[in-house]
């Protein structure tokens, strides 16, 4: 009973894939007036969140390609395993309308796609090194004698630790997911406090018209930042 | 004519009762998520779209919130999480933070008493967040409420007020930097401490690990309860708003478009059903990491 219920599902799963790849095809082809403009300069930093099993470094460089056609400026690639900073300089090689990203990038208007590219050990693993660095500014600066109870740090002082360990570039407005689950893989957590998350099924079915749906779902959402 | 009314009713949820306990049956062949968070979004857009009185909406969310806690219970789900109230909540009118503060009172009082979901499936309640934000009434309701619950041992209930994942990580580097600082203290005061107070004695490669990640997940809010395996955010909201963003690295993300209060069996089914789906991957994921 258990295995037919989810057979099931697969069967609606299947159906549902089906429609989506229709729609993405009318969508890439410009037949759908919603989606024939869009509002890209709401996307002022994206991440890109791939399975690290999945990472083909041809997707990877043709996704870049459609979103640079699109006017995306800034782009963070993420993966778990720290495969996609492995071929950083491959990627940056084939596709060349990129640069590294710099600190100051976002507030400047660039004619070329900045890249970040992060891992697993920019998430937990930053955030305890930011803490060391905390502590030992704290010991230096001698004040350890009011140290119980108050609030010694701030989180303005924590984004500036996560800063020097490398671990703190601007807050992704939208993170996509391409992989089998709507699952953020540990992308670094002191940076998506308010960033819409969509999943975009496998790397490998990825689709240009599902893309553009994606960004025009981000542009029509209003926040309210908890007011 | 009342009568023969009320007995169909009943025997209407006894059937409904019935078929939820087949289908959980069935469901229990396969795994059953360990925690399910709930980000209960959509109370306010529900006042506005059935017309009703400011405030009716929470009082019909926490109805909402009673049916997902028993269906997650009689599943057998061991750890429920609720977004109560962010720390950025706090920015409402005066006028609405004080009737969400009363709600949380009066409902705080309610799941103690005696046949409340707390009593019947052995909830223990942990409240969860910067409790010092609270005003004193609801943060004495909440420690009693803790207390009260301490020795339940079926199922958590963890309450997140006051809370937003970037203070509890913050607040979790400070309590790791408190405890470390007391344990160089102590080690100086006995006199082993090789002038640690200095940090001459460390290696530049040790003072860069002086405080680990073990000792920060310690300290974290939620140390209590194992990670997440399905957070649900209602209201089609795609984004997590600062709620268990350490914790969810693994998680299935669901948002259904229903608003908080209108959440029923369905979406609960749906959430199983897709977890269930991709358990092998979470699971493989969760061992890699």
């Amino acid at each position: 009973m258990w295995h037919l219920l989810h057979v099931t599902i697969h069967l609606c799963y299947f159906a549902i894939n089906i429609a989506n790849a229709l729609e993405s095809h009318l969508i890439s082809k410009g037949l759908l007036r919603r989606y024939k403009s869009l509002h890209i300069s709401k996307l002022q930093y994206l991440a890109i969140v791939i399975e690290s099993e999945d990472c083909r470094t041809s997707n990877v460089i043709e996704l870049l390609q459609w979103l640079a056609d699109l006017g995306v400026k800034h782009v963070c690639l993420y993966d778990m395993e720290g495969i996609l900073k492995k071929s950083k300089d491959f990627i940056l090689e084939k596709f060349d309308g990129a640069t590294l990203f710099q600190e100051n990038d976002v507030l400047l208007d660039q004619p070329l796609m900045t890249l970040e590219f992060a891992s697993l050990s920019d998430g937990k693993e930053a955030v305890a090194k930011a803490a060391n660095v905390l502590f030992m500014k704290y010991l230096k600066s001698g004040s350890t004698s009011s140290y119980q109870g108050e609030q010694i740090f701030t989180e303005s002082q924590m984004g500036e630790a996560l800063k020097t360990v490398g671990g703190n570039g601007p807050e992704p407005d939208l993170l996509l997911v391409y992989g089998p689950a709507r699952c953020h893989l540990g992308f670094p957590a002191w940076r998506i406090r308010y960033t819409e998350i969509q999943h975009m099924g496998p790397l490998k079915s990825m689709k240009y018209g599902s893309l553009i749906k994606a960004i025009y779902k981000f542009t029509m959402v209003q926040q309210n930042y908890g007011k | 004519m009342e009568r023969i009314r009320e007995r169909v009713i009943q025997i209407y949820g006894n059937l409904v009762s019935l078929l939820q306990k087949c289908i959980f049956c069935i469901l229990s062949v396969g795994p059953i998520p360990n925690h399910i968070a709930f980000i209960m979004d959509g109370n306010r857009r529900f006042t506005k779209k059935c017309k009703l009185m400011e405030g009716a909406g929470h009082k019909v969310g926490f109805s909402a919130l009673m049916s997902m806690l028993k269906y997650c219970y009689e599943f057998g789900v061991r750890y429920v999480t609720v977004y109560a109230f962010s720390i950025e909540n706090f920015k409402r009118s005066p006028e609405e933070v004080q009737s969400l503060m009363d709600l949380m009172l009066k409902k705080i009082e309610e799941i103690l008493r005696k046949q409340s979901i707390v009593n019947r499936y052995g909830v223990r309640v942990i409240f969860s967040g910067n409790l010092k934000l609270l005003s004193e009434p609801v943060r004495l309701a909440a420690e009693r409420a803790m207390l009260a619950t301490a020795k339940n041992s079926k199922a958590v209930l963890s309450i997140c007020v006051a809370y937003t994942s970037t203070n509890e990580i913050m607040h979790a580097v400070q309590e790791s930097c408190e405890e470390k600082w007391d344990e160089i203290t102590l080690l100086n005061s006995s006199g082993a401490g090789y002038g640690l107070i200095s940090l001459g004695g460390y290696e530049q490669d040790e003072m860069d690990h002086l405080i680990k990640l073990t000792d920060i997940e310690k300290h974290m809010y939620m140390a209590a309860a194992p990670d997440p395996d399905i957070i649900i955010r209602t209201s089609g909201e795609t984004r997590l708003s600062n709620f268990l963003l350490w914790q969810s690295a693994n998680c299935y993300l669901y948002s259904p478009s229903v608003l908080w209060p209108e959440i029923g069996f369905r979406q609960f089914l749906w959430a199983i059903l897709n977890f269930q789906q991709i358990h092998f991957y979470l699971d493989k994921l969760r061992k890699q990491s």
